[in-house]
């Protein structure tokens, strides 16, 4: 296929990839209250980096987001395994979570919660995951 | 105040649900792929937004809650589906998908025969303006 053909797909993806990432962002942050969560999280964001891929090449998406994705993968297991550990500090059993509510600058009063961060890792490890499986199998070799 | 509302999100509803119908028709009567993909993109992604909207206003109205994933999701459907369309029909012609016989021009032909560039009239009628 003569490149610049995928006029139409590329210029909508640009647009649709925030679209898409933007979702990703609520639906991660909205997972306690209503559904959603990290896992649908991650694999939204991959689905939108999936995209790019098919709108451009695998070398764009590696210039947008210049990371190894194995790394990520090891990088969000290694936040849940931190946030289950880091209740032995406080004297509670492993995976106790805690929460509490604060004030913050612009959002007023916010209920913070550890799962908030388990769920960091769950996001990273599946968004990694699944990369690494759709850069693996739809690489040129 | 809300009946009437209510009124007009059953109504957006009903003409959504009607186009989706008129697209599933479309996708069995109409000869080709290209006629078909005409019918399917159009009116289905029409049909979509009505019934989007309709989901909209009632929510609007009768819960007092603005949704604005629904919002998104009109906003969405309506970039996503024609390029959509438009992948699938090239994606058919260029693997040699034959037109309807009642067909009458195929300009897309003559491009490919010319090696993927334009063919020498349609370049004189899109010639670009010269630069001084």
């Amino acid at each position: 296929m003569p490149k610049g053909s995928d006029i139409f797909l590329q210029n909508v993806s640009k647009i649709v990839v925030f679209i898409i990432l933007a979702f990703a962002l609520y639906l991660f942050f909205t997972g306690h209250v209503s559904p959603g969560g990290g896992f649908i999280a991650g694999l939204t964001s991959a689905g939108a980096l999936l995209l790019l891929a098919l709108a451009f090449d695998i070398d764009t998406v590696r210039k947008v987001l210049p990371v190894d994705f194995k790394l990520v993968m090891a990088l969000g297991l290694l936040i849940a395994l931190c946030t289950g550990t880091g209740a032995f500090f406080f004297g509670e059993p492993f995976l106790k979570h805690a929460f509490g509510y604060f004030h913050l600058p612009l959002l007023g009063k916010t209920e913070l919660h550890t799962a908030l961060i388990f769920d960091l890792g769950v996001y990273l490890a599946v968004v990694g995951v699944t990369m690494t499986i759709l850069i693996t199998i739809g690489e040129d070799s | 105040m809300a009946t009437i509302v209510e009124w007009i999100a059953i109504v957006l509803a009903l003409a959504g649900a009607i186009f989706c119908a008129i697209s599933a028709f479309g996708l069995i009567r109409l000869p080709d792929v290209y006629l078909r993909s005409h019918a399917a993109t159009k009116s289905a992604a029409l049909g979509v937004l009505f019934v989007l909207l309709g989901a909209f206003i009632y929510f609007w109205v009768v819960d007092g809650d603005i949704n604005a994933k629904l919002l998104l999701a009109i906003v969405f459907v309506f970039l996503t589906s024609p390029v959509a369309g438009h992948l699938n029909g090239r994606a058919a012609y260029r693997s040699g998908v034959k037109l309807w016989g009642g067909s009458v021009r195929d300009d897309f032909k003559k491009v490919l025969e010319n090696g993927g560039k334009s063919t020498p009239d349609a370049v004189q009628e899109a010639e670009p303006p010269k630069r001084p």
